[in-house]
């Protein structure tokens, strides 16, 4: 605390050009470009280390898991060097009171400086009592925490929109914490998000010192503007018209698209199909799998993944909305043709009273 | 229409009550104004281009034989004969809005509404005779009846709503200010998932709908014959001069 990017640099025997390399990947990965080299310099140079709180709730932790393992080599050093990681139950050394007193000396020291970064879902009911952390309720230290922040990250579908805790019936209530914070929230979802989109978002906050560009559900423009299926590289065989009918047919070992397996790639909006996974590698659509839309909110509920479109609530797993409506439009069918037949027989008289009109007339 | 005779000489006065002595005269009546026959072939077309193409968008099967995704594009027509069919179907639809003010009594919008008691009873006289059959002269209207008005009124709300998910789903690869407007639907109904399924689902409403408006066409005019079918073809109808209207 009280020092900038590049002084502790320095101290830990980087030279300029090491400083400027580092600074231009954290230009690139936020998504700033040449022009804004320039700015991050300027920042890391100028502006203290920002104290980070890395709070974990009703998660599993894939967050963290993807986070380190974040593509840039220089990544680590953001991780332990820039930011100044006071609090996070994962990776702290401190424990009991200690690692609890982190926390309120954080808070107190940068208030109102500070960033949040939320793992995980918060129960409410039953009074929070699905998690707590040091005797308190999960909500009770979001509340104290995000009080004072600067800005709150929310990282994960967990923390976003509630992902697999917040599937029906949600027994302990998880709610996703923007609906519990008075401030705006950033939203990173996706089971996990992606590293290098969790890098951007950091870089962003860290560069700027201001939220980065938001759609209308909370999520970074940059990283969440287009859908998986905008920029998939199975793409042409949609538009063609070509998709893999099963698993093990001849179109998916020619790569076609997946939609009809129940890819969710036409309804996801995350960045997986651009920046992949794993240091750029692959990503699931690419290793032959559909998206399962980890990304988008209640997608447990949106099953089954291999259907392109949802069960029929009430009806049983098999029966989509197809299913019900071709039954309804037969249905409707063998009713009408019943009513021709009963008219014919019931109304004779009226029928034959409209022939007698033409009958007198000639 | 006052003078039924002026109209003579294309069958104004033609006809003969079928109890014998008294003679029937039937008046023709200009019932559907080229605004609102416009509006109901062009939405007719329009209804169906949305429904095979939206068909096809949520079940698509091998319709042309490929290899490889350079040699067609034919997935990508389909939608972009969804979206062009879907802009002509709202604008039309706005249209008749409009003609609902401006129309003749059959088009305007309270034929859509049974405000009055009139029109309420003749929602149970035409279940009765009708629907369920019991009863065997029932109201005959020049225009919808009262039932089918109010029918009406449910599928605009379904144009609506169909309207609404779909150009929030648009909204997403467009910068167009039309499907700009609807962004926020998606966040509200839970994700673009649930929108595709609403909307995927009021598909059958349609199918459902046109098989039962083709056949209750077809009903009328055989039930009364004046002409119902081709009403929405030239816009006459054809109906009995009370004996009071002289």
């Amino acid at each position: 605390m009280g020092q900038s990017i590049w002084n502790s640099m320095q101290q830990k025997g980087y030279s300029r050009r090491d400083f400027m390399q580092f600074c231009a990947a954290a230009a690139t990965v936020a998504g700033f470009g040449q022009s804004g080299v320039a700015q991050v310099v300027s920042a890391f140079e100028k502006k203290d280390k920002p104290a980070v709180v890395w709070l974990h709730f009703q998660e599993c932790t894939c967050c963290s898991e993807s986070f380190i393992r974040a593509s840039h080599p220089v990544v680590l050093d953001v991780l332990l060097d820039v930011l100044s990681l006071n609090y996070t139950e994962t990776l702290m050394a401190a424990s009991g009171f200690q690692a609890e007193k982190c926390l309120t000396d954080t808070i107190e020291k940068n208030k109102g400086k500070y960033i949040v970064l939320v793992e995980g879902a918060v129960p409410t009911k039953e009074d929070g009592v699905y998690c707590m952390i040091g005797g308190k309720t999960a909500e009770s230290i979001l509340q104290t925490v995000a009080k004072d922040a600067a800005a709150v990250v929310a990282w994960g579908s967990c923390a976003s929109n509630g992902c697999v805790q917040a599937a029906r019936p949600n027994p302990t209530g998880a709610t996703p914490i923007h609906k519990l914070v008075d401030k705006t929230v950033i939203n990173v979802p996706g089971c996990p998000p992606i590293a290098d989109v969790m890098m951007g978002v950091v870089t962003h906050l860290l560069v700027l010192g201001q939220l980065p560009a938001l759609d209308s559900q909370g999520r970074p423009k940059e990283f969440y503007g287009r859908r998986v299926h905008d920029t998939c590289y199975r793409r042409p065989n949609y538009d063609a018209g070509l998709f893999v009918e099963s698993f093990d047919d001849e179109g998916a070992r020619k790569g076609y698209c997946l939609y009809k397996v129940g890819c969710r790639g036409p309804v996801t909006y995350n960045a997986c199909s651009v920046t992949k996974w794993n240091e750029g590698t692959s990503y699931p659509i690419q290793s032959g799998h559909g998206c399962i839309g980890c990304s988008e909110e209640g997608f447990w509920d949106n099953g089954p993944f291999y259907n392109h479109l949802p069960s029929f609530p009430g009806f049983g797993v098999e029966s989509t909305a197809d299913t019900i409506g071709t039954v309804v439009g037969v249905a409707t069918l063998a009713g009408v043709a019943a009513h021709a037949v009963v008219t014919n027989i019931r109304k004779r008289k009226v029928i034959a009273e409209v022939h007698a009109e033409d009958q007198k007339e000639s | 229409m006052s003078n039924p005779s002026s109209a003579a000489g294309i069958g104004a006065t033609n006809g003969f009550s079928a109890n014998g002595n008294q003679p029937v005269e039937y008046r023709r009546v200009y019932v559907w104004e080229l605004p609102v026959r416009a509006y109901h072939w062009i939405n007719a077309i329009a209804l169906v281009t949305l429904c095979v193409t939206g068909f096809l968008i949520g079940h698509p099967f091998r319709l042309f034989y490929a290899q490889e995704a350079y040699q067609q594009y034919w997935f990508a027509w389909v939608r972009f004969f969804h979206f062009a069919a879907a802009f002509v179907y709202v604008f039309n639809f706005l249209a008749r809005l409009y003609w609902g003010f401006a129309g003749n009594r059959y088009a305007r919008w309270t034929a859509f509404f049974p405000f009055k008691r009139s029109q309420q009873q003749e929602i149970v006289d035409v279940i009765k005779a009708d629907v369920l059959e019991t009863k065997m002269h029932g109201p005959i209207s020049t225009g919808h009846n009262a039932l089918a008005g109010l029918i009406y009124f449910g599928t605009f709300l379904v144009f609506v709503f169909q309207t609404i998910t779909g150009f929030a789903l648009y909204s997403s690869m467009s910068t167009s200010w039309l499907p700009r407007m609807f962004v926020w639907v998606v966040p509200l109904m839970g994700g673009e998932f649930s929108v595709r399924f609403w909307h995927h689902l009021f598909l059958w409403f349609f199918v459902t709908f046109v098989i039962i408006h083709v056949y209750l066409a077809f009903y009328h005019d055989y039930i009364e014959g004046r002409g119902t079918v081709s009403s929405i073809i030239g816009g006459w109808k054809f109906d009995r001069v009370k004996k009071g209207d002289k």
